[in-house]
């Protein structure tokens, strides 16, 4: 009851971001890991976000919630095809294969991740510093 | 006038309570800014100040998980925000209304507790006789 469920939904909020930020930086770091066959290469990754309905927020039925990663999912954008015959990694035909991660993009994913998470945490210390005023009241 | 311990604080008892459900709603509704599909939503604070002060006579009791829940300060009704710019995944949570909506509630909630710290020093004040 009260103010500690906004601990609980900061909480989500932030592990929540912090998957999304995981995941960036493994697409990022990545990026330009070259493989000899499309089975092999790496895809971009991105978490799937839900609302954390009731059960999960201490199930008092306030219809409040906070934030699930329902699983991390393979981008199924086209792989990069390059003809590179020089490449130890280039297959029969000489080409090897790039992931399809968009460096811009996730880029963009990452300020956005982090932009979140910091509001999360001002959203915290904004109901941390209401409770530490209202035990203190009349002191 | 005899003190009334019972209505010490005035609305402001109820007003916190109010100002504390709001303030977890924005939260939640911040929390969600990136989930697809997800609908914001806020307290009515006028009617559920009103209700919280009316003490919702003649409520009826929940007993039962199945029960329709009735308007107290701790389960309000709860509306969906006009959102100003939608975006495509369905998302209505637009992050500097919340933001200024959850610095709004906070100030609110402040300015009761500090009349309630007024109410209490006072008190003290009568009780020490100083």
């Amino acid at each position: 009851m009260g103010m500690f469920n906004i601990f609980d939904i900061t909480g989500s909020g932030m592990s929540a971001q912090s998957v999304r930020l995981n995941t960036t930086a493994s697409n990022l770091a990545n990026a330009e890991t070259v493989s000899s066959s499309t089975g092999e290469t790496y895809r971009a990754r991105h978490p799937m976000f839900s609302t954390a309905l009731d059960e999960a927020m201490g199930g008092d039925g306030s219809k409040l919630g906070g934030v699930r990663v329902d699983g991390i999912v393979e981008s199924q954008a086209p792989l990069q095809r390059k003809y590179a015959p020089d490449h130890p990694k280039a297959d029969d035909n000489g080409y090897i294969y790039m992931p399809n991660v968009n460096p811009v993009e996730e880029m963009a994913n990452m300020m956005s991740a982090s932009r979140s998470y910091q509001t999360q945490v001002e959203v915290a210390n904004t109901a941390k510093q209401l409770m530490m005023k209202t035990l203190t009241l009349g002191k | 006038m005899p003190l009334d311990f019972n209505n010490l604080f005035g609305i402001h008892e109820q007003a916190l309570k109010v100002h504390a459900k709001r303030g977890e709603t924005i939260a939640s509704n911040l929390a969600n800014a990136d989930t697809p599909g997800y609908k914001a939503r806020d307290i009515d604070f006028r009617a559920a100040l009103q209700n919280a002060q009316a003490g919702s006579p003649g409520a009826m009791e929940a007993t039962q998980a199945g029960h329709i829940q009735s308007n107290s300060p701790e389960d309000p009704n709860l509306m969906y925000r006009t959102a100003v710019q939608p975006s495509v995944d369905g998302n209505t949570v637009d992050g500097q209304v919340e933001k200024q909506k959850y610095m709004e509630s906070a100030m609110r909630y402040q300015a009761s507790l500090s009349f309630i710290d007024g109410q209490l020093k006072q008190l003290l004040a009568a009780i020490r006789g100083q």
